[in-house]
């Protein structure tokens, strides 16, 4: 039993296996690029389930949708650390030992081993020579086994375990952290509570309690456009904030890549949109509901679907939408946004009546409804102010505003992982151009001396080396 | 000079470089039918062509930067022309220490190849940039990866020399007399590779820094990423396959060619076709 434990964990260690884990690791991490994952694409994958039901029935039991976090995956690299680990360990105990230890002895015949010489000169000035040269040295009386270059294992070894510390670092953001997407309009006030969110995913060992208490309030965005290629050039969000209810509210700005921090919690600038204003009436005129209402972009001219829900009237009411930021129509054509600024904004709207099926439990998109159990009551294309009567009631075209999507994440490893990597640097230079070396210095006779070498892994400029190092006893 | 006047004047430098390219490439096949003394000029003056042709390409570079009024890095021409210009200068310095010259007519094929599709297919003109690359890092993730992407080419290009090569052993045919023994061939593979390996690691590591800041996340496994790991993987392995268990020449080569076609599957595949948030539209 132990026998076999103890094979099977030398198999893992050794360095064959080690690598054709590494190399597992590069093809596992293939299928994930060329198909849909839900953590980056979960709308592909919806598509990928609708058009081709059976393969994505299959592709999922073998977690193809979901690679980097699947079985397979995991168990390539928590095998390839483990190897690591049992690898690096007993190497680090070693290097430390060798590292206190005097260099081995001089080898009984010189000339046998390779840059090997005889010259004439003292071993005493060779010793100094080399010692200032900060090689660590053995002096016996007529000998010195001098060598150079633990720095290359040392970095090695630094290299190695940094790789653990990054994957630390991981571990310790997917236990701890929390990442959520909220879509504020400007002018809204975003308070720090599960409830805000449209999104939001905790950390294996997080709960809604460690949320920071903080509070954003978006009071301007402006977005730049270049007006040849319609590309955005600048987002720029000012927010009022507060660390918490009762804190005082300040100023900041927050963009693309400058994100608001609040401790190891960062709000990000992820996507924006237009949320129209409108105003919905009874057929008595009163109002049932009132407010902007988040539309989701199709197009990067910001032409926007949604839906306007009203669910507290008998019949409900629903509207399909289409918002366009700078509408234009030729004859024929669909209508479309030709431009991402509000020049020429118009709403278009499918009013529906009858069960907007809110109360089955089924979540709902907030962007679509489902007109199945509807009748439509009519179509409408409205400009700010207008507005579209029928039998039921009234739906005004009040105006719009933009929303802003932020994404909030908490990541407590971030630090970690990036030290980690930044080690892993120090370590992969030191362990690709340190060169370890030893050099062996005998007096045979008096003032006569033989001198040879070893380049550890046939790194270069021994011979060199050993030249300028006789020339200069020699002096 | 305005703004278009420089870009102009980049695409003209472009042209005027692929011209010299060209000349240089035509210079190498004589070299190469020509032997002795006459062939030895010959060489000489297509080194000095290319020279002269990487020159005009560095022109035509910050011309093309002048323009947009930033490093121009931001979209798959202006990653062409650098990538370019990265491989012919990894050449020039090489040759320094080794006589590769031989490798002239390989190395001016591919940057010709290399420059024409990007003038043809992937010329854009200069644009502003979109909110997420306004960042100091698309002057430092972009240039190390541009830099890593030539260097892995050269040495590619090395490995795959050896593997021609070695069939032959001892009797080459006159054409592959002037080119450095398998030994060193070999070497030198693994000596850019060990080079510019920890540059990669940088490379990646900066660009999450970097992701970190504009998309929210460090790692998010986006095609882009991925296809980085993978090559960073295939190096590793590479690296690890020589020094520790002591593999050399044809398997160690063909595992070279194995992690530089990553490299360049991520450059083509996933720039054109792939999906993800490096894909910035117009490539």
């Amino acid at each position: 039993m132990i026998f076999a434990a103890r094979y099977v964990w030398r198999q893992l260690t050794s360095m064959r296996t080690a690598l054709l884990l590494l190399l597992l690791l590069g093809i596992a991490a293939i299928p994930g690029s060329l198909i849909p994952q839900r953590t980056s694409a979960p709308m592909q994958v919806q598509e990928y389930f609708s058009k081709n039901p059976s393969r994505a029935k299959l592709y999922d039991q073998l977690s193809l949708f979901d690679v980097y976090g699947s079985p397979w995956f995991s168990a390539i690299y928590i095998l390839l650390f483990i190897s690591l680990i049992g690898c690096v360990i007993p190497r680090t105990i070693e290097h430390a030992k060798s590292a206190l230890a005097k260099p081995p002895a001089t080898p009984s015949r010189l000339d046998r081993m390779s840059f090997y010489q005889d010259f004439v000169g003292s071993i005493d000035k060779a010793e100094s020579i080399l010692k200032s040269a900060k090689f660590r040295i053995r002096r016996e009386t007529n000998s010195i086994s001098a060598e150079k270059g633990y720095l290359r294992e040392t970095g090695n070894l630094l290299f190695h375990l940094s790789l653990i510390l990054i994957l630390l670092g991981i571990s310790f953001s997917s236990l701890f952290g929390v990442r959520g997407d909220a879509i504020v309009n400007i002018g809204e006030r975003f308070t720090n509570t599960p409830t805000s969110y449209d999104s939001i995913n905790y950390g294996k060992l997080t709960t809604p309690s460690d949320l920071p208490p903080f509070l954003i309030k978006p009071t301007n965005f402006v977005a730049k456009y270049n007006p040849k290629t319609n590309q955005p050039t600048d987002y720029t969000l000012t927010v009022l904030t507060a660390p918490s209810p009762t804190g005082e509210a300040v100023k900041k700005i927050i963009k693309v890549n400058k994100p608001l921090k609040y401790g190891d919690t960062s709000i990000y600038l992820q996507a924006n949109g237009y949320s129209p204003i409108v105003t919905v009436r009874d057929a008595n005129e009163k109002i049932v509901l009132q407010g902007p209402i988040p539309f989701l972009p199709q197009d990067g001219n910001l032409a926007s679907n949604g839906a306007i829900k009203v669910p507290d009237m008998n019949p409900q009411l629903g509207f399909v939408a289409q918002f366009f930021p700078t509408f234009e129509q030729a004859k024929g054509q669909p209508a479309r946004s030709t431009y991402p600024e509000a020049l020429n904004p118009r709403l278009f709207v499918a009013a529906w009546r009858g069960d907007l099926g809110l109360d089955n439990g089924i979540p709902q998109s907030i962007y679509k409804i489902d007109t199945k159990k509807l009748f439509q009551i009519g179509l409408k294309s409205m400009k700010v102010g207008q507005t579209f009567s029928f039998k039921e009631g009234s739906i005004t075209f009040e105006g719009y505003v933009p929303w802003v999507n932020l994404q909030i994440v908490k990541d407590p490893g971030k630090s970690l992982a990036l030290i980690g990597a930044l080690l892993a640097i120090l370590g992969l230079l030191a362990s690709l151009f340190a060169r370890q070396r030893r050099i062996w210095i005998r007096e045979v006779s008096k003032n006569k001396l033989e001198i040879a070498g070893l380049a550890k892994n046939a790194a270069p400029g021994l011979s060199d080396e050993i030249n300028e190092l006789v020339r200069k006893i020699n002096e | 000079m305005s703004k278009s006047a420089w870009a102009y004047f980049s695409n003209y430098a472009v042209y005027s470089s692929m011209f010299v390219f060209a000349l240089a490439f035509f210079t190498n096949a004589f070299a190469l039918a020509w032997k002795s003394t006459k062939g030895e000029k010959a060489t000489r003056i297509a080194t000095a062509l290319t020279f002269l042709g990487t020159a005009v390409l560095l022109i035509a570079i910050v011309a093309r930067g002048i323009s947009a009024g930033r490093v121009p890095w931001s979209n798959m021409y202006e990653f062409s022309i650098t990538g370019s210009f990265a491989f012919a200068l990894a050449y020039l310095a090489t040759l320094r220490k080794y006589d590769l010259r031989w490798l002239g007519i390989f190395v001016t094929f591919s940057v010709l190849l290399t420059l024409g599709t990007a003038i043809t297919l992937l010329y854009r003109p200069t644009a502003p940039l979109v909110p997420a690359l306004k960042s100091t890092w698309l002057v430092i993730h972009v240039s190390a990866a541009i830099i890593c992407g030539g260097v892995f080419l050269l040495a590619n290009v090395i490995a795959a020399t050896y593997l021609l090569l070695e069939k032959y052993g001892e009797n080459r045919p006159a054409w592959a007399e002037k080119i450095p023994s398998l030994d060193v061939l070999d070497q030198l593979s693994y000596r850019l590779i060990a080079f510019v390996f920890p540059l990669w690691t940088f490379a990646v590591i900066a660009g999450a820094i970097w992701a970190e800041s504009a998309w929210g996340r460090y790692w998010g496994w986006d095609p882009k990423e991925t296809w980085a790991f993978i090559t960073w993987v295939g190096y590793a392995a590479y690296l690890h396959a020589r020094v520790t268990v002591g593999w050399k020449g044809r398997k160690a080569a063909w595992l070279c060619l194995i992690a530089g076609s990553t490299f360049l599957f991520n450059y083509v595949w996933v720039n054109v076709w792939g999906t993800g948030k490096h894909t910035y539209s117009g490539l």
